[in-house]
């Protein structure tokens, strides 16, 4: 989890910050069995320090968090010029409404309501990913969501 | 003078028997009478006689007569005094008609009254001549009677005297101054005289009833025509012969006079007559019938009532006198008095008819009515007033007090109300009731009435039986307390019903804050369901790709009934989130352009794996007019997931089709419909119901929450659109979403 190991290898580094550990674990287990190098932030504080030690290609950000939410962490990121460019990719199980508009101000760049399958968020993030690489200078916004199961 | 008439015989009038008597006296009187033997004294005689006559001849008057008469006697016989009296015409009495040689005076006031039967001068009358000697002596004056001659002698001759007649009596007595014998001459003298003298008289007193008789026939005429009958007096063969002036009016009229007015009368006169027919009179005697004329002035009726009578008159004849009474008038007024007679009758039947009804009306007041008079005195009653003051038969002493304090009290009263100016005059009287003795206050109303003259004639009084009033106020009054208490009651309950409603209300709030609480507890409860489903979940999608390594079939096919058991796990907590986020408000619309094609094409592709494994046929039948539609996309599509999921869920074979066409008013209509088991009519209103499945049975044949429809149906209303069904048992359903093309932000 360094940034020495970025640039060593090809594979794309990507923050999961989540505060539930099963939820956390599973989706970096995932991700590193799909070939993604993962590194993992249980808050909004510890994943500012990850997106600055880490730099990440892109960060998975539960929105419902201890001592820093989501929120908050992301408009941090997105005010920070040196974690501005990371895609942010909103995670959370609150499906009450206002949650994606309020995730959208912060500078979310995509949005996933769990439950969501690893397969499924994986999916969203290589999308995410995709977006951002084809256009570089263009900001990898994606209007679209990844699909809720069910 | 002094010289007779000549060739007149002697006359033959001097009585033998009043000769021989006055024989002695005619001796006495040698008297220087004329001799009668000489031719030339018989001439003279004769001449004086013509002279007498002749000098009658054109006197008319008695006491003018007798002037000349006296006159020639002096020249003719030398008697000098002398007078002549003369019966007054009707009177007992004889009084100078004229006189000669005689004071003047004495003369004409001398008169004899004929019923002094003592006087010898009366005496006198009658014999032919009496000789009244001159009076020497006081005796002799006795003896004879007061006359202008006084003492001295006179003769008394009765004038009209007649032996033979005893009827007629002397009118006349001469008395000549003279103690001599009656000359012959005298004897013609007195005879001629007496005989102009009873001439004259009789022409005087044949005048005198002849004027008498016309004087009383013109009173009779100014009495018959004064009387305003008509009067006639006819004979038997109905003419005329006397008729007052309304009868003349009636019955007669000139050749002057209209012909109208003559045939009237001519009229008249033939209804007279036929009236007047002798059989008509001899029937009755004194007729009293009714005759009907004609008024020859105007022509109008005139009503006569005639009264004749049949007159026997012996020098006249038979005759009829006929009175006619003017009865018209008289009918009229009679007409006009049986007239007033009947109005009389008809206004004082009119009046009992009144009386009776105002005293039947009176007395069938329930009310005492009593009337007084203005001396305070009762004039009359009715039965109930009579009842209240009345002594009642058998009344004992205490019913009697009764009825006399009533009494007093009402008389009380009413003399107050007679001493006071007032027109009416209210008040209470305690009176007792004279049939159970109870106190009865009566209220008291009098008026009084008032003759046009504005004299008191009398007070009425209607008297009140309070006790009813009274009860009835009391009642009243309890009635009112109850309504009061009742009124009270109802406030006390309205104050609880407000104060209960009050109280739902806070509940309602309360209930309210609680569902939405509980909304919110569903919402969180739902986050915490997920949030462990989500791994266990992810856990075994990894397991099932073999992250965690190769797995033999029987742990794959346990896995996947973990995973879809916890899918369908997944799937009740979200539809139970759903339905709460709508309850609480909390689903909000986002609005954005949709076009039906791509959207129904998701719709599939989504489903595409549970279509596969149908082995059903979906059919895709889009309008080719369509346009994009302003709603909630995703409130939509999962409208159609539901509908579709559904139609694929209870298809066993054939077909399922979308369709989506263009309605009018601006509307879409997007049908699910299916080949499947259908609904039955009764059941197709409660599939919409929150948790409702057809097939309740623990051993139901197809899963799900039986939310599907519910939350549909409320996604629909949301979107201002409605969700209906049409279905057949065993062929098949339509599910149609209608929605308006442009959704209400």
């Amino acid at each position: 989890m360094t940034s020495v190991t970025k640039q060593k290898t090809e594979k794309r580094r990507v923050l999961v910050v989540d505060d539930y550990p099963d939820a956390r674990e599973m989706y970096g287990e995932y991700l590193e069995y799909c070939g993604f190098e993962v590194v993992q932030a249980s808050n909004g504080m510890e994943a500012l320090q990850a997106a600055l030690d880490a730099s990440p290609d892109i960060i998975l950000m539960d929105l419902s968090l201890p001592v820093m939410d989501g929120w908050e962490a992301t408009r941090r990121l997105k005010a920070d010029k040196r974690t501005a460019s990371i895609p942010v990719v909103a995670l959370t199980g609150h499906a009450l409404a206002g949650i994606s508009e309020g995730a959208k101000k912060a500078g979310c760049d995509a949005f996933v309501t769990k439950p969501c399958l690893p397969e499924d968020l994986v999916k969203e993030i290589q999308k995410v990913l995709d977006n951002a690489s084809s256009a570089t200078t263009k900001k990898p916004r994606s209007g679209k969501y990844a699909k809720t199961i069910g | 003078m002094g010289r007779l008439p000549a060739g007149l015989p002697a006359p033959a009038v001097v009585r033998p028997h009043a000769a021989k008597r006055n024989g002695a006296s005619g001796k006495e009187t040698p008297g220087p009478v004329v001799g009668l033997s000489s031719v030339a004294g018989r001439d003279v005689r004769l001449a004086a006689r013509v002279r007498l006559l002749e000098g009658f001849l054109g006197r008319t008057e008695v006491s003018e007569c007798a002037q000349y008469a006296l006159h020639w006697l002096t020249d003719a016989t030398g008697i000098e005094q002398s007078i002549c009296l003369v019966r007054a015409a009707g009177e007992p009495v004889m009084g100078a008609a004229a006189s000669r040689g005689l004071p003047a005076d004495a003369a004409a006031t001398f008169a004899i009254s004929l019923d002094d039967w003592n006087s010898p001068l009366v005496a006198a009358i009658g014999r032919p001549h009496t000789l009244f000697p001159a009076a020497h002596t006081p005796g002799d004056r006795r003896r004879r009677p007061s006359t202008p001659f006084e003492d001295a002698a006179f003769h008394a001759v009765t004038l009209g005297f007649s032996s033979s007649s005893s009827e007629q009596r002397a009118f006349g007595l001469l008395l000549l101054g003279s103690s001599n014998r009656i000359v012959p001459e005298l004897e013609w003298f007195t005879s001629v005289f007496s005989q102009k003298l009873d001439q004259i008289l009789r022409q005087r007193a044949f005048t005198e009833g002849d004027r008498k008789q016309g004087r009383e026939r013109g009173l009779l005429y100014s009495i018959i025509n004064a009387v305003t009958d008509p009067i006639l007096l006819t004979d038997t063969e109905g003419r005329l012969l006397i008729a007052n002036s309304r009868a003349l009016a009636l019955f007669t009229a000139s050749e002057e006079e209209s012909e109208g007015r003559r045939s009237a009368v001519r009229m008249n006169n033939m209804l007279l007559s036929s009236a007047l027919s002798s059989k008509a009179i001899e029937e009755t005697g004194a007729a009293r019938r009714e005759l009907l004329l004609v008024n020859p002035a105007d022509g109008s009726d005139l009503l006569f009532e005639l009264l004749s009578t049949v007159t026997e008159d012996p020098r006249h004849g038979t005759g009829v006198v006929s009175i006619l009474r003017n009865v018209t008038d008289l009918r009229r007024a009679t007409e006009e008095i049986e007239e007033n007679y009947r109005k009389l009758r008809t206004a004082e039947i009119q009046a009992r008819a009144e009386s009776d009804r105002l005293n039947l009306i009176i007395d069938s007041v329930a009310d005492p009515i009593v009337v007084t008079d203005a001396s305070g005195e009762t004039s009359m009653m009715n039965d109930p007033a009579e009842q209240l003051f009345t002594i009642p038969l058998r009344a004992s002493a205490l019913e009697q007090r009764w009825v006399q304090a009533n009494d007093a009290h009402f008389s009380s009263f009413i003399a107050g109300m007679l001493v006071s100016a007032d027109q009416r005059r209210v008040g209470e009287i305690g009176m007792t009731d004279p049939t159970t003795g109870d106190p009865m206050p009566v209220e008291a109303i009098a008026g009084k009435i008032l003759s046009e003259h504005g004299e008191l004639t009398a007070v009425v009084t209607i008297l009140h039986d309070r006790r009813e009033a009274i009860e009835k106020s009391k009642l009243y009054e309890q009635l009112k307390q109850a309504s009061d208490e009742l009124e009270r009651k109802i406030q006390a309950a309205t104050a609880d019903i407000a104060q209960q409603n009050e109280l739902l209300r806070r509940q309602a709030i309360e209930l309210e804050q609680a569902s939405a609480l509980k909304s919110q507890f569903l919402a969180n409860m739902s986050h915490e369901f997920r949030t462990p489903l989500n791994a266990m979940l992810g856990y075994t999608s990894m397991l099932l790709q073999g992250v965690g390594g190769p797995l033999g079939q029987p742990v794959k096919r346990q896995l996947s009934r973990v995973e879809s058991n916890g899918r369908h796990l997944l799937t009740i907590i979200n539809e139970i989130l759903d339905i709460s986020r709508i309850e609480a408000g909390r689903m909000p619309l986002q609005i954005s352009t949709v076009k039906v094609p791509e959207l129904v094409a998701e719709v599939r592709s989504e489903l595409e794996p549970i279509i596969m494994r149908s082995k059903l046929t979906l059919t895709i039948d889009l309008a080719k007019d369509l346009r994009p539609i302003t709603t909630d996309r995703q409130k939509v599509k999962q409208i159609l997931l539901n509908l579709l999921s559904n139609a694929l869920k209870f298809t066993h074979d054939g077909r399922v089709t979308i369709s989506a066409k263009r309605l009018a008013d601006r509307t879409i209509a997007l049908s699910v419909i299916d080949t499947g088991i259908g609904i039955a009519s009764a059941d197709q209103e409660k599939i919409f119901e929150d948790f409702r499945q057809l097939d309740n049975s623990p051993t139901r044949a197809y899963g799900g929450t039986g939310l599907g429809l519910s939350i549909c149906r409320r996604l629909a209303q949301m979107l201002n659109g409605r969700i209906a069904v049409e279905s057949h048992v065993g062929k098949g359903s339509v599910f149609t979403l209608t929605l308006p093309t442009l959704s209400r932000r």
